[in-house]
């Protein structure tokens, strides 16, 4: 697997950012927003599904921020940030025309080009759809390679359903089955209500031929990935991405360590062979 | 440092008198090196800038235990007979406060401007445990998949003068760690202290073109067999009075042990004070904040130096991920003798001791692997 950022220039300082040129600002929940950003030296960027950049805002700080867009574009990017303090507030808070820092890409990316033939299940939980969409992109543009293709996503209410109207498109393919379930129903929700481990129960995928990719909060995955062993799938097809405080996403900051791993160069997606053992181990 | 080249190419060891050492300080000056030394300062020994060869401790020697640090006179003139104090060498090659660029708003964006030209220093009086941790941060910073430019740039420039123990400390183990007491290679020239307490002379070898080029700039006379085996006899003493010594096999040990009621016990001591992580050699984890003038219009990033002991350093959105004690000394403790090796190949302890010497309650990491060690004999210890 290719850790090593591609487009990183050799002698380039890793720890100095790139300015990017905010395009549009998409609000997609009430606080999570999208937003596409084009680089302002002109030059292509390159990444693979699953990776991360490193966004800084002016005076405010540096955040790892999963890419949300397609990797078939190499004139700008998509980042999907929800708020939930300092840094993502600042950034939410950026309209058109301003600049960010970007370093970046980073990281190992969801195994999608190594698993031709496959049956792919995406399991999302709430803004955990942001790192799989590149994915769900790559599997769709290649469709013809890969057997069943599921998504099961699971969000807090209805209102926190993200990229709504993508979801809604994919639904309604007959290529790959999507389903959705709410933590708790509001207003005219006619659909599931419960966790997203009981989607996978209801299976739709060939157990000894399928990869699952996984994205959502800790304890989430861990369920999701016990549901999809219960179904038979093996440990090292499924695939989770983990979250651990980044200073630097270039191994020198110390922050991501995690038993033997730096989650930012070895991560943050892992399969779950090799993260099963480190996430039973009591604060790791 | 001026790469390392076979010992033959190297013109054969001298060996010069105490003089000798304002020769090699002129010497490096004269080369535009800032020349950075042991000397006694506040009751300690600590590097600073070393202006002449009779400002290095000469006569001195470090009473060490667990919390435990004290100067005393050694009763004779060797200038090499201490050991490593609460300074480390990575204060200079990755300072505890760094600017990583400024940044000036411009309209809607900003423009950034990194640092100019990087520092040339000479180390003095290099040990054997902090040559190992300067080519650890090597690979750290440079070798592995991503170069910090300035720390790489720093270290192109550096001159390392080493020097052999002839005398260990009481925190010392590095013989235990396979990190010393004996330099090695990786230096650009290495001194020992032989002959006359009261009035020794220095064994000079070169390790590198540079050192080589620089030994021919120094008075002396061609080493002998004698001097030769008085060298090797003081490190192999050095190397048989080692103040601790760390168990056998520690990173397999302490892999089958991540739950064990040791943690607890030795979170109930610390203190999460950070000190261990701040003298030690190797710890190279950091922060990064960012500084903004009043207008608003200028920013820097500072990178500072962190530890793993504090709560906020595995902060994600909801809380720390390792809120007990036991959980971050295990962190401390696992990084630095078990995956290291995974991450790096080789150990992230060298055996410096300052971990424990420097500790306010006298933890030592000897004693706390050999207490797991102990509890796998007896067949206890799991929670
Ligand atoms: C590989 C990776 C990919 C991510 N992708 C996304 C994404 O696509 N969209 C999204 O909304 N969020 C994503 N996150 C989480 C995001 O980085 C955090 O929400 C963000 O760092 C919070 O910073 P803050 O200053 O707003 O929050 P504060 O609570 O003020 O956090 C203070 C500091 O703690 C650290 N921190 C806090 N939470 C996290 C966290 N979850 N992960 C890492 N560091 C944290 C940061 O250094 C932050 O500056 C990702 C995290 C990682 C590690
Ligand atoms: S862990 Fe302690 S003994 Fe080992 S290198 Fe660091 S400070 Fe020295
Ligand atoms: S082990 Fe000692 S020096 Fe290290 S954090 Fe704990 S009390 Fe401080
Ligand atoms: S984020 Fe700094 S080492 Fe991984």
């Amino acid at each position: 697997m290719n850790v090593l950022a591609p487009n990183r220039t050799v002698g380039q300082d890793p720890m100095v950012p790139r300015s990017f040129v905010i395009e549009r600002v998409r609000k997609e929940l009430s606080d999570t927003y999208t937003m596409d950003l084009v680089p302002r030296d002109g030059l292509p960027f390159r990444f693979e599904p699953g990776q991360f950049n490193m966004l800084y805002v002016f005076g405010v700080g540096e955040v790892p921020i999963s890419i949300s867009g397609d990797s078939k574009v190499t004139a700008g990017i998509s980042h999907t940030t929800r708020s939930v303090g300092k840094v993502s507030a600042a950034l939410n808070a950026l309209q058109p025309g301003d600049v960010v820092g970007v370093r970046g890409p980073y990281g190992a990316p969801w195994p999608v080009a190594d698993v031709h033939g496959m049956d792919v299940v995406f399991v999302a939980g709430g803004v955990g759809l942001a790192p799989l969409r590149p994915a769900i992109y790559w599997v769709l543009a290649h469709r013809a390679e890969f057997g069943n293709v599921a998504i099961f996503y699971g969000a807090r209410t209805p209102e926190d359903i993200l990229f709504r109207r993508e979801v809604q498109q994919w639904r309604g393919r007959f290529d790959m089955t999507v389903h959705v379930t709410v933590d708790r129903a509001t207003g005219a929700w006619s659909g599931k209500v419960g966790v997203v481990t009981q989607l996978i129960k209801g299976g739709g995928f060939d157990r000894h031929n399928a990869v699952a990719l996984v994205c959502g909060p800790e304890v989430m995955m861990r369920y999701a990935a016990e549901a999809l062993g219960e179904r038979g799938m093996p440990k090292q097809n499924i695939h989770v991405s983990m979250e651990r405080n980044m200073k630097c996403a270039v191994g020198f900051c110390g922050h991501c360590q995690w038993g033997a791993n730096f989650v930012c160069k070895d991560g943050p997606v892992f399969s779950y062979d090799r993260a099963e053992p480190l996430l039973s181990i009591w604060e790791l | 440092m001026g790469g390392i080249a076979p010992m033959a190419e190297n013109p054969p060891a001298i060996v010069m008198d105490g003089a000798g050492l304002q020769s090699l300080l002129e010497a490096l000056a004269d080369r535009g090196y800032q020349v950075i030394g042991p000397q006694v300062a506040d009751g300690a020994i600590v590097y600073q800038s070393l202006a002449a060869a009779s400002d290095l401790p000469a006569g001195w020697i470090e009473q060490q235990d667990g919390g435990h640090y004290r100067l005393v006179e050694s009763g004779d003139a060797r200038r090499f007979a201490h050991v490593v104090g609460p300074h480390t060498w990575k204060r200079f090659l990755y300072p505890s406060l760094q600017r990583l660029w400024s940044a000036t708003r411009q309209g809607q964006g900003f423009e950034i401007s990194t640092e100019g030209e990087q520092p040339k220093y000479a180390f003095i009086g290099v040990r054997a445990c902090e040559l190992r941790a300067i080519g650890i941060h090597d690979k750290v910073f440079i070798d592995s998949g991503f170069t910090d430019a300035g720390y790489a740039e720093r270290r192109r420039r550096n001159f390392l003068v080493a020097v052999n123990c002839a005398r260990a400390g009481d925190t010392c183990f590095c013989a235990s760690m396979g990190s010393g007491p004996d330099v090695g290679d990786g230096y650009d020239l290495a001194l020992t202290e032989i002959g006359d307490a009261d009035d020794p002379s220095y064994l000079v070898e070169a390790g590198s073109d540079a050192g080589a080029d620089l030994q021919r700039m120094l008075p002396g006379r061609p080493a002998g067999a004698d001097d030769l085996s008085a060298a090797a006899d003081a490190v192999a003493a050095a190397a048989r009075s080692m103040g601790r010594e760390m168990v056998a096999d520690a990173g397999p040990l302490l892999k089958r042990h991540l739950e064990h009621r040791q943690w607890d016990a030795v979170a109930e001591r610390c203190l999460n004070c950070t000190n261990c992580t701040m003298v030690c050699p190797t710890c190279f984890c950091s922060t990064v904040e960012d500084v903004t003038d009043l207008s608003g219009m200028e920013t820097e990033r500072i990178r500072k130096w962190d530890s793993c002991f504090t709560l906020d350093f595995s902060y994600i959105h909801g809380g720390a991920v390792r809120r007990e004690g036991g959980s971050r000394y295990r962190q401390w403790m696992t990084h630095k003798l078990a995956y290291w090796w995974d991450q790096f190949g080789e150990s992230g302890c060298v055996g410096c001791g300052r971990c424990i010497t420097w500790c306010p309650v006298g933890i030592d990491i000897t004693e706390e692997a050999r207490a797991i060690a102990a509890s796998e004999t007896a067949g206890q210890g799991e929670d």
